[in-house]
């Protein structure tokens, strides 16, 4: 059995908890059509982001995809910038500028979520580039999707990555649906981690609703990128509950998939840890909830009640305006 | 003043920016050991060693996005792409993301990442080696773009593109490599700025803009026009496509009311459709003839080096233009 401690554990809890109400906050909003643009989401997924975060520093790098809500909040981004730029808001983290889809706080090593399929696994070598070139001790995590690993980008970072022997962890949230076709139609074998030994590097597959697992997997893999000894692959199977993008309906699941899928909600599963292993009360648990909940409602609050940004910023960060030296 | 060749300013400039600042890192294919196909990055492994002057694969797409990923991250990354038609391979990274990321980040990250290739005919290297393609770049906010013809521009623009804290692509001539020219001492710290022009020689009659190659060969032009016909030409090395200085472009034109441009980019939405498009907005009226624009016809470069001879604007193609043109 594991030794996770029960602060890890409470902590990845909370996390999770917290992009779950974020997400729904976002769905019901985006519903109401008070997020302009298109957002996608992440439900269903939590224990990848909270897994995979809760192993690393604030130092410590991530790279995004295109459904990176989770990510950023699992990083350490605050959910009332976030909610602020789904909303398209001047108090956003990139001012309105970028959105759900460029969701970012590098502050805390979120690198940015991205548009590009795939990129986000060739902009992780560079950040563990700079790891290694200025010897920072930092590793980085770069997310994508079972749909990016076809993507050409995908095998020349992987390749970069272990001829470096960067300190970089590729995780692949294999959540079933690549926009809107499955596994199958985009990845002819059945674990794409089962890739790893063709770039010398570990590769493991694993429940990636199991948030324990993911630590505990991803820890491992980051000691080895902190010693020196390169990358690793980490494939967690998972699934996404919602459609690509919010309004997708989704035509191409079949019907009683996603409710099984509810069944197995890592959400509820962390919960039984907590309870069976640590014998946490359930009232404590409910205040977690309540406490998160709370902490999304007032970021929607905060997001609704802020500012557009005024049409004088429109020419603002498209040119870095000092030059160094 | 020293005497060097163009890929030894080029040398130089590299060398000077790695000394002067760690976080500088030359990355792209065969630029280590081997010292490249030009030998333009020779010594700088030897002197820098493998951790900053690093061989890549041959993945234009996933060597430049590193690069975008380290630039975001506190490095500068200097990137090779042999040949300018490669840049094709790249589209993404330098587009969608060097381009994008510190606007759509609402200036979190600043991208200094320096990217420079070889481009040009009039070298027999074919349809997918030959091409100039800057003016697509310069239709992307957050790039710079800069077209060095001398190997004194080469030390001064890319020297200062290093130190950019912006996406700055370098295009550089292959057939300029050999060439030699003055430039300032070593130990003399010299930069130019990007986004301005510079005038090659002065002239009443008629302005003719040239991009990169093109800039001597309109010099040869001009002098002919003033041996032969009395004419004289003013000629402008653009040497910055992105920002472009317009306002240096515009103020000859005034004052000798004809422009000509010449470049071995293609015609249509180029730099000189731009160039006109500025001086029709901001002079109108000034243009006493029809503006001229000289370039390849809209084929691919060819190989045989008969056909590469006629399809390169040449000296005498444009002096009998400009001498049609004030007929």
């Amino acid at each position: 059995m594991s030794n996770i401690s029960q602060e890890t554990v409470l902590g990845m809890y909370r996390t999770m908890c917290r992009i779950r109400y974020f997400e729904e906050a976002a769905a019901a909003k985006y519903k109401d059509g008070d997020l302009p643009g298109f957002i996608h989401l992440s439900i269903g997924q939590e224990a990848c982001a909270t897994g995979v975060c809760a192993t690393l520093e604030p130092s410590d790098y991530i790279t995004s995809t295109h459904r990176g809500h989770g990510h950023c909040l699992a990083k350490g981004g605050d959910a009332k910038r976030m909610m602020a730029e789904l909303f398209a808001k001047q108090a956003g983290y990139s001012q309105g500028r970028g959105g759900s889809m460029h969701i970012a706080d590098v502050a805390v090593g979120m690198l940015g979520a991205n548009g590009i399929v795939g990129q986000s696994m060739a902009l992780g070598v560079g950040a563990a580039l700079t790891a290694q070139v200025k010897q920072s001790g930092a590793v980085a995590v770069a997310f994508f999707g079972e749909g990016a690993s076809g993507a050409g980008v995908a095998h020349e970072a992987m390749n970069m990555a272990a001829l470096w022997r960067l300190p970089l962890v590729f995780f692949c949230e294999a959540n079933r649906y690549a926009e809107l076709s499955p596994y199958e139609i985009h990845v002819p074998i059945a674990n794409i981690a089962d890739r790893a030994p063709a770039y010398d590097m570990p590769g493991v597959t694993i429940d990636g609703g199991d948030a324990i697992a993911v630590f505990e997997t991803v820890q491992e893999a980051v000691a080895r990128a902190r010693a020196g000894r390169g990358p690793s692959l980490i494939e967690a199977k998972t699934y996404r509950w919602h459609g690509h993008y919010e309004g997708d309906p989704q035509v191409y699941k079949p019907e009683g998939e996603t409710e099984a899928e509810k069944a197995r909600d890592p959400i509820p599963r962390l919960e039984a840890v907590l309870k069976d292993r640590f014998a946490m009360a359930k009232a404590a648990l409910a205040a977690v909830h309540a406490e998160e909940k709370a902490a999304i409602d007032a970021a929607v609050a905060f997001a609704e009640q802020a500012d557009d940004p005024t049409p004088d910023g429109l020419m603002t960060n498209v040119y870095a305006q000092a030059e160094a030296g | 003043m020293a005497k060097l060749k163009y890929y030894q300013a080029f040398n130089r400039a590299l060398r000077e920016e790695m000394a002067r600042d760690e976080n500088v890192i030359l990355m792209g294919e065969d630029v280590g050991e081997s010292g490249g196909i030009f030998a333009q990055t020779r010594g700088l492994h030897a002197e820098f060693g493998g951790v900053r002057v690093r061989d890549t694969p041959i993945a234009e797409n996933g060597f430049v996005s590193a690069a975008v990923g380290a630039a975001m991250t506190g490095l500068r990354p200097v990137v090779e792409i042999g040949f300018e038609d490669f840049l094709t391979c790249c589209m993404d990274p330098l587009v969608n993301q060097a381009a994008k990321l510190r606007y759509m980040l609402g200036g979190q990250v600043t991208v200094p990442l320096t990217v420079y290739t070889f481009g040009s005919g009039g070298v027999n290297a074919g349809p997918q080696h030959s091409q100039s393609l800057g003016a697509w770049f310069v239709q992307v906010p957050g790039l710079k773009v800069v077209t060095p013809s001398t190997p004194r521009d080469v030390l001064g623009l890319f020297k200062s593109a290093i130190r950019d804290d912006n996406p700055v692509l370098c295009l550089f001539a292959k057939r300029l490599i050999g060439s030699s020219g003055e430039v300032p001492d070593e130990g003399e710290d010299f930069t130019l700025p990007i986004g301005r022009s510079e005038v090659r020689r002065e002239g009443r009659d008629i302005t003719i803009v040239g991009v990169s190659t093109m800039v001597r060969v309109a010099l040869g032009a001009a002098d002919s026009l003033a041996e032969e016909n009395g004419i004289e030409a003013e000629v402008i090395d653009v040497m910055s496509l992105s920002p472009l200085d317009s306002a240096a472009i515009i103020a000859s034109v005034k004052r000798t009311g004809r422009l000509c441009i010449v470049h071995e980019a293609h015609a249509p939405c180029g730099i000189g459709a731009e160039i006109i498009a500025r001086v029709a907005e901001q002079a109108h009226g000034v243009l006493k003839a029809p503006p001229l624009r000289i370039t390849p016809p809209f084929a691919p470069s060819p190989f045989a080096p008969v056909l590469e001879k006629a399809y390169l604007p040449n000296a005498a193609r444009i002096a009998d233009e400009i001498r049609a043109l004030l007929a």
